[in-house]
């Protein structure tokens, strides 16, 4: 009973969603976004588990004095200190996000310096990563650095900087050679675009193919009661 | 150890540092940078440019502030672009913690091109609902947004008035750092045939292109190169443009660090070999 | 276009209404619509300005406005009207002070349909797949003899494990920012199960950081379960599967304190990612972590190839289960799935090679063309 239930409920609800999906005529027309809007305002609830979660683990940690305890103490009182600022600027400026609400303070020099700190730690992992990972051990991956090199020189003004510089050795040595004409050439930028819009885009649609028919298969599993690991 | 050894296994901290530097020097001497302008960056201003005075453009903000300098000044670009060309902008977002940045934006723009709230730009805030409300917005945006993010009724904008639904919008843009992107094109685009353009991060970019390939999308401003494009075809150069010879410099020192990796591994192999 | 008798007719009779009204029931919908076209009326000496809608249930009188459109459309849908009731439109264009109406067109009725047209392709496409999905698990059933070939990464799962215990040192595992909607995710819950089995039988602690409270949920039952399948109820600890954060780098910052502070031996990055993918598993490797990985999302996959020692393409992930359980009837729909994907390379070839031939041969044989053009035709979805 604990799991026929449930799979019958999987599989009576997907079938209404593919019937639904061919009917426009209500109750079927409208029956996906109604689903969808189920699944965010209980989805909105759940966050409740989640902060539940997370203050019951470090508040713990702050009573037993665990290891680190004062980052959990930080955490705890930044949680409800920004929830306590959200508040107040709702109801003194009718949006937190209004430009003179505190709130927006807090997130104009706090939030976004933050983020964006930690979007920028990236490229130093790219750094570390490509350094490491991009050795001619084998024609592959001789292919992989001449790709990745050819793109990151095209994707950059720098790109253009070194094909002026070749037109200009090359004019030197062959005076016949129009510069400017050479210039427009523009061959770092042309061969990235070339990389990116057919050959990277034709590897991607056929992952993307691959995954679409690798989702219809597991979705397939799913409704008909054969994969039942998510029910746990 | 030899010197070709070193030369392959630097450790990480004098990369990073190197990376900095890269990155902080022409932040400071400011060297000029001559941006070419590629197809994707073009085919994406022209869409904007097509669109005739009065038509509807709808922004969606699906970037939060990690993300932000990179897609920030395409936001700031596409607004000034719209603005110029007497386009009414419709501000929304799908992440909450993105739609700030709208309004931070708006507030620099707006003013410096003579715009006015709710004449020539609203913004209608954030909802939740993910695909539900895309899908949905193709009936009636009201079903969604009643009012706009300070709880204004639509209806008392005059241009909002005759918006109703994707028939009503000129041109949907979509600026992502995610998977957002995929979404508005597969159940907007897909739906309900709405021109729509992405602004996305460099990393996100190279998905895109099998959307423009395949005509699903009008254009694709990629990265901060991308937007430095933007900037540069509308003629007003912002954060993205002096940002430009910091990434051409950091990309240089990671081709330069590749060779020399490679020399050393190679050297080295070649030792051991012998 | 301007037309030298347009002109002169706009100059004797001034504005001229929009031409070729008509209001039809809209397609394919749930009813309560109603599309108008027109055409720009012709000629005018001023700009168009815009045009006005209206309506009404008589076809003479009773007109009145209901919307607007800008000079540039040539299009209104009313979504404003009640199934069934007969209704009445005329358009009257705007130019300055000057306005002039069009002839009333009606009387044209809403009404829901019970199938969409538009998307006879679709279900097409559906009932093949799901027919060719039947068969192969048919003969599963039946018992044909199905083969699955290796997965690298998957057997690299218990190496990983044994050499973590080995160390003393923790294993964790990540979904990334997936949510329990993603089919990824799904996917890599049977691997979590495994791997919580073995750290069961090792006694090795497992960390599970999760960036949405369902998916932690579903993580949580997941352990619980695997825990108590291998007899160690006991092992299981709150505190191990928690939530982070929801925010992308939160959840990356966190993940990466986890990581120093614990320093595992083992990591599994099997779920959803974006960019935080390579600031996590670039930290892994810092500390000497054997990694392994496994994500649906393209972009992140060159970042994983990059920093982990195992990294799972594609699908492979959604083939993990039955990979991991590998009896016929889940393997009859990979089967499945191959031999779909099989007739698609043949389909998509073949359409590229009508399309180039009928390209080349454009003037010679234009049917091959018509031909070119209807297939792509009925193979774009429409809504």
């Amino acid at each position: 009973m604990k799991r026929t239930v449930p799979l019958v409920l999987v599989f009576s609800t997907a079938l209404m969603l593919i019937v639904a999906f061919f009917i426009p005529h209500r109750p079927f027309g409208d029956l996906e976004s109604r689903f969808l809007n189920w699944y965010t305002i209980v989805s909105g609830f759940t966050f409740l588990l989640g902060i539940d979660s997370l203050t019951r683990h470090h508040l713990t940690r702050v009573f037993r004095r665990g290891q680190g305890w004062g980052y959990s103490l930080v955490l705890v009182l930044a949680l409800f200190g920004t929830m306590a600022l959200g508040f107040y600027s709702w109801f003194k400026f009718q949006s937190p996000f209004a430009l003179r609400a505190p709130f927006m303070w807090l997130y104009t020099y706090m939030i976004i310096p933050l983020q964006s700190t930690m979007f920028a730690s990236l490229a130093f992992f790219i750094v570390s990563a490509a350094y490491r990972a991009f050795r001619i051990r084998n024609f592959a991956a001789t292919l992989l650095l001449v790709a990745a090199v050819l793109v990151m020189i095209g994707n950059v003004p720098l790109g253009g900087s070194i094909w002026r510089s070749i037109g200009a050795l090359v004019h030197a040595i062959v005076p016949a050679v129009d510069l400017v004409k050479f210039g427009r050439l523009e061959a770092f930028a042309a061969v990235k675009d070339w990389l990116m819009s057919i050959a990277t885009a034709s590897a991607m649609r056929g992952i993307g193919i691959g995954l679409a028919l690798g989702g219809i298969a597991m979705s397939l599993r799913i409704i008909l009661g054969i994969e039942r690991t998510y029910m746990s | 150890m030899r010197f070709w050894q070193r030369l392959s296994s630097v450790d990480s901290r004098i990369l990073y540092l190197l990376l900095a530097l890269a990155v902080a020097l022409p932040l400071v001497i400011k060297p000029k940078t001559s941006i070419r302008v590629s197809e994707p960056v073009r085919s994406a201003f022209e869409a904007v440019d097509r669109l005739a005075p009065g038509s509807v453009v709808m922004i969606s903000i699906d970037f939060d502030p990690s993300s932000a300098p990179e897609v920030q000044p395409m936001l700031i670009g596409i607004l000034r672009h719209a603005f110029k060309k007497d386009l009414r902008v419709i501000v929304t977002g799908q992440l909450a913690l993105g739609l700030p940045l709208a309004e931070i934006a708006l507030n620099q723009v707006a003013p410096e091109m003579d715009k006015v709230y709710g004449r020539d730009y609203v913004n209608i805030g954030y909802r939740p609902g993910g695909s539900a409300m895309m899908v949905g917005i193709g009936r009636e945006i009201r079903d969604y947004f009643r009012t706009d993010y300070r709880g204004v009724p639509l209806d008392s904008f005059e241009f909002m008035r005759r918006v109703h639904n994707y028939k009503d919008i000129g041109l949907l843009v979509s600026l992502a750092h995610g998977a957002v992107a995929d979404i508005w094109i597969q159940f907007v685009g897909g739906r309900y045939n709405q021109d729509i353009i992405v602004g996305c991060t460099g990393v996100n970019a190279p998905n895109l292109y099998q959307y423009l390939n395949a005509g699903q999308i009008e254009g694709i401003i990629g990265g901060l190169q991308g937007a430095a494009e933007y900037e540069t075809l509308i003629e007003k150069p912002g954060s993205a443009t002096l940002g430009m010879p910091a990434q051409s410099w950091g990309h240089g020192l990671i081709i330069l660090l590749l060779i020399m990796g490679n020399v050393g591994f190679l050297l080295s192999r070649k030792k051991k070999d012998k | 276009m301007l037309t030298l008798p347009g002109l002169l007719l706009a100059a004797i009779v001034g504005l001229m209404p929009p031409a070729s009204l008509k209001a039809v029931d809209a397609p394919n919908d749930q009813g309560q619509s109603i599309i108008l076209t027109w055409t720009a009326p012709e000629g005018e000496s001023v700009p168009v300005t815009g045009y006005t809608i209206l309506r009404s249930c008589a076809p003479d009188t009773g007109f009145a406005e209901v919307g607007t459109e800008p000079a540039a459309t040539s299009e209104y849908t009313d979504n404003d009207v009640i199934d069934g009731t007969k209704y009445w439109y005329a358009v009257q264009v705007k130019s300055g002070a000057d306005s002039a109406r069009s002839a009333a067109v009606g009387p044209v009725t809403s009404k829901a349909q019970w199938f969409n047209t538009a998307r006879v392709n679709i279900l097409v496409v559906t009932v093949v797949i799901c027919g060719l999905f039947f068969y192969y698990l048919q003969r599963a059933r039946k018992g044909a003899k199905m083969y699955i070939r290796k997965i690298a990464g998957l057997d690299a799962i218990d190496d990983a494990l044994g050499r973590a215990t080995e160390m003393g040192k923790p294993i964790l595992f990540s979904f990334g920012l997936g949510y329990i909607t993603d089919m990824v995710v799904i996917a890599a819950l049977p691997l979590l199960r495994k791997i919580a089995k073995k750290s069961a039988e090792y006694s090795t602690r497992l960390i599970v950081p999760n960036s949405d409270p369902i998916v932690m949920t579903a993580a949580q039952e997941t352990v619980k379960e695997a825990y108590t399948e291998m007899g160690r109820p006991d092992f299981y600890n709150p505190d191990n599967v928690t939530f982070l954060t929801s925010d992308q780098f939160g959840y990356a910052a966190g993940v990466d304190g986890i990581i120093l502070r614990e320093k595992p031996g083992a990591i599994f990055w099997f779920g959803y990612f974006y960019a935080e993918s390579l600031i996590m598993a670039e930290t892994g490797h810092s500390v000497g972590a054997i990694q392994l990985a496994g994500t649906t999302e393209t972009t992140q996959l060159p970042f994983f190839v990059a920093a982990c020692d195992y990294t799972m393409i594609g699908e492979e992930i959604y083939a993990a289960s039955c990979y991991l359980r590998p009896e016929p009837i889940m393997l009859g729909t990979l089967k499945g799935e191959d031999f779909i994907r099989f007739w698609l390379i043949v389909l998509v070839t073949a359409t590229v090679v009508l399309g180039t031939v009928a390209a080349v041969l454009s003037k010679q044989a234009p049917v091959l063309n018509q031909v070119f053009e209807t297939v792509v035709r009925w193979a774009t979805p429409a809504y």
